[in-house]
């Protein structure tokens, strides 16, 4: 067994948290440009343009991208043959959150109940996605979640006979229902499969992939490129001001399903699609 | 349109504005999210002075990170407006000149802003850093407890923002949509 103590893990989340707020990673800064190059309407272009603006003024001064420095989104994979020191790994990531959103001067946006909507003060708890996985490393990504994007976010259990038809149609019509609210151009993560639960964790899964990529299934890489098709079709356009980018990239992930079921979630992010990883 | 809207801020300034055109704004400004909004509508309410006029007041919804050392205020963008319908009425009917947000409005409140000579403008959701440039001075006027929810009275210089709903029922999300799906 290899020995890790936990507060490893700690800096790594602290520093992690406030690497994402501040820089863009380079595929999504290529998605953006690639995208931006295809706009041809022009309020759509000076959109586009600010945007770019202010990823390279976050970047230089270490400021945040956006105010809305998100839930901290934390996913482990934690290697089977590692064995944690020093404290509980639940303890020892939110301590790191509670860390990078001090130090780094990042926004607070967590409150403790639902309903008494009393701020945490330190943007604790995480939201903390654990998977045991072979090896003996551990794998951290934090990607901050800003809800302008997250309350656009739209589930629903189809029946098996609406196919990949009804699929398609249910993500086109929650991209369009949310419209301008969710600050677009937007990336969009699709679950389809699993159960109610599952469904929605591999749409947040799918928000993870490098925008620079396609889907390894030539079956969804197709229904990936049909769907970015028709959601650009839209005219909603950055900002909801018209045009044709109106989302940057489609993601999908799936996992088997019941017989009886075709769950599908759809998990809108902003263009600022923010993420960061380390293996310790 | 490009136009420059400075103080005074008044009710006729703003009267001419159509949805579209890109206003960069200068001068004193008043920040509130929901759980502010929440708060002033309730003082008004109970009949008390909100924390600062709503007469030709511009009141943008923001909620601010915590501002770095040696800067007036943190990444400063919009927030989604939509959460503020239920009270933008109210504060609309008190004199309120201009919102700033992002993100579509309910019927309720295009309506208060046409018959109040009110618009309502989007700034760049997700540019936050940019606008931050924007702000001059920021200090906490009313609630600090809420914390980056607090009313803060900002300047700013240049802010920029697009009009979304005008005086006279234009709506930039309808119009601008239409209007990329029928060019030829």
């Amino acid at each position: 067994m290899r020995e890790l103590n936990v507060t490893e893990i700690t800096e790594a989340v602290a520093s992690l948290c406030i690497e994402a707020n501040h820089h863009l990673d380079e595929a999504a800064r290529g998605c953006l440009k690639a995208r931006a190059e295809e706009e041809d309407w022009a309020p759509a272009k000076a959109v586009l343009a600010i945007i770019e603006k202010n990823i390279g003024i976050a970047a230089e001064g270490e400021f945040p991208l956006c105010q809305d420095t998100g839930m901290a989104c934390i996913f482990i994979e934690l290697g089977q043959e590692v064995h944690l020191t020093g404290g509980t790994l639940e303890d020892a990531v939110n301590e790191g959150v509670r860390r990078g959103y001090t130090e780094g001067y990042l926004r607070k946006s967590i409150v403790a109940d639902p309903l008494r909507r009393e701020n945490t003060g330190d943007n604790t708890p995480a939201d903390l996605v654990l998977r045991l996985v072979p090896g003996d490393r551990v794998k951290i990504t934090v990607a901050p979640k800003g809800f302008g994007s997250e309350n656009m976010s739209q589930i629903r259990m189809l029946p098996p006979s609406a196919g990949a038809q009804g699929v398609e149609d249910f993500v086109v019509s929650a991209v369009e229902a949310a419209g301008a609210n969710p600050c677009p151009p937007i990336v969009v993560g699709v679950g389809i499969g699993g159960n109610f639960n599952r469904v929605a964790l591999l749409a947040k899964e799918a928000l993870l992939e490098p925008l620079d990529g396609a889907n390894p299934d030539p079956f969804y890489a197709e229904m990936e490129e049909r769907l970015l098709k028709r959601i650009n079709e839209l005219g909603i356009g950055p900002q909801g001001f018209g045009g044709r980018t109106t989302a940057l990239k489609v993601n999908i992930r799936t996992a088997p399903t019941h017989i009886a079921g075709l769950p599908v979630a759809v998990n809108i992010n902003c263009h600022v699609s923010r993420h960061a990883s380390v293996v310790l | 349109m490009e136009y420059r809207l400075t103080e005074p801020f008044t009710k006729e300034a703003v009267r001419n504005l159509r949805a579209g055109d890109q206003v960069l704004v200068t001068g004193t400004i008043y920040t509130a999210r929901d759980a502010a909004h929440k708060k002033i509508v309730e003082m008004m309410d109970r009949g008390e002075k909100p924390p600062f006029d709503i007469a030709d007041s511009i009141i943008y919804y923001v909620g601010p990170t915590p501002a770095k050392p040696g800067n007036p205020i943190g990444s400063a963008g919009p927030t989604t407006s939509y959460r503020m319908d239920a009270y933008a009425p109210r504060l609309l009917d008190a004199g309120q000149l201009m919102m700033i947000g992002k993100g579509q409005r309910s019927a309720e409140v295009a309506e208060a802003a046409r018959r109040n000579g009110a618009v309502y403008a989007a700034a760049i959701g997700g540019a936050a850093a940019l606008m931050a440039q924007c702000v001059k001075s920021a200090e906490v006027i009313a609630f600090p407890e809420l914390g980056a929810e607090a009313v803060r009275r900002l300047y700013v210089e240049d802010l920029p923002v697009t009009i979304v709903l005008d005086t006279e029922g234009g709506n930039l999300y309808e119009e601008g949509r239409s209007a990329y799906l029928q060019r030829t």
